[in-house]
């Protein structure tokens, strides 16, 4: 099993990283690009034979406790 | 007054804070390891300043978990006094003793130079010796400085009077810059 969890900033907090990358992607011509987000990806592999809701609730709770920071991000968590 | 100055892994300024308290001031002072459960006899802890955990995943992030963190959050509410230094000031607020959170350098650089604070209370245990208004000439350090909070969490820190000290210029003007309260800034924790 694996999973991935996203954190991003939330909506409403500033970015810089993100408005860096926007302007070097204007300089660089592709101007169509409106806004630039940046955020981190977390790929989890997982052992076999887990039980399936134990292991969402760890991860969500990993995901939620540890890997963001609740007052400037947000996450996502995709399983396959 | 004896005072404890916390080590996690990474930090690198305990050293400059346990010469402050000890030559500076001439009070006791003590280390205190991040795997310490108890701050007994403790007057006022500090956490000081460089990168617990190699703050890669956040600044301060992995270091709220650090055993030690337990005993600083029950030693604030009985009304011990906790001072985070720069990286010590992100744990803080990492660990919810302090609202807001540091976000990266506007600029992405790290900023490194001296400039001007103000002192906007005298009513803390930190500052009760200084004149309101007094300006500090203080040196700056960080790449994650941006200080950030919810309009109504800045209006709420505003209200009580939280704001410790503000960036001004040599002149006392507020400077527009969103800078950095970290490195020198003083988390103020009073007892509920």
């Amino acid at each position: 099993m694996k999973a991935t969890v996203i954190v991003t900033l939330k909506p409403t907090v500033l970015d810089p990283q993100g408005m860096t990358i926007h302007r070097s992607l204007a300089s660089l011509g592709l101007s169509d690009i409106t806004d630039v987000r940046q955020g981190k990806i977390f790929h989890m592999r997982l052992k076999d034979g887990l039980p399936p809701e134990r292991t969402r609730e760890q991860v969500e709770r990993l995901a939620k406790e540890v890997l963001t920071n609740p007052v400037i991000e947000e996450y996502r968590v995709l399983w396959e | 007054m004896k005072f404890g100055v916390v080590i996690f892994p990474g930090s690198n300024c305990e050293h400059d804070c346990y010469y402050a308290i000890e030559s500076v001031i001439g009070q006791p002072v003590e280390f205190i390891w991040h795997q310490d459960t108890s701050l007994k006899g403790f007057d006022a802890v500090i956490l000081p300043g460089g990168f617990a955990y190699g703050d890669y995943l956040r600044t301060g992030a992995l270091a709220k978990f650090s055993p030690v963190m337990k005993a600083v959050a029950d030693f604030a509410r009985k009304g011990g006094l906790v001072f985070g230094i720069c990286n010590g000031f992100q744990i803080l607020t990492e660990a919810g003793l302090l609202p807001g959170a540091l976000l990266r350098n506007v600029g992405l650089k790290y900023v490194c130079k001296f400039l001007h604070l103000r002192t906007e209370t005298t009513e803390t245990p930190y500052t009760n010796l200084m004149g309101k208004g007094q300006l500090l000439r203080i040196p700056i350090g960080h790449g994650d400085g941006n200080f950030f909070a919810e309009a109504e969490t800045l209006k709420r820190i505003e209200n009580n009077g939280q704001v410790v000290f503000r960036y001004v210029t040599a002149d006392g003007q507020i400077t527009r810059i969103r800078t950095d309260p970290v490195r020198t800034c003083l988390a103020a924790q009073t007892a509920n």
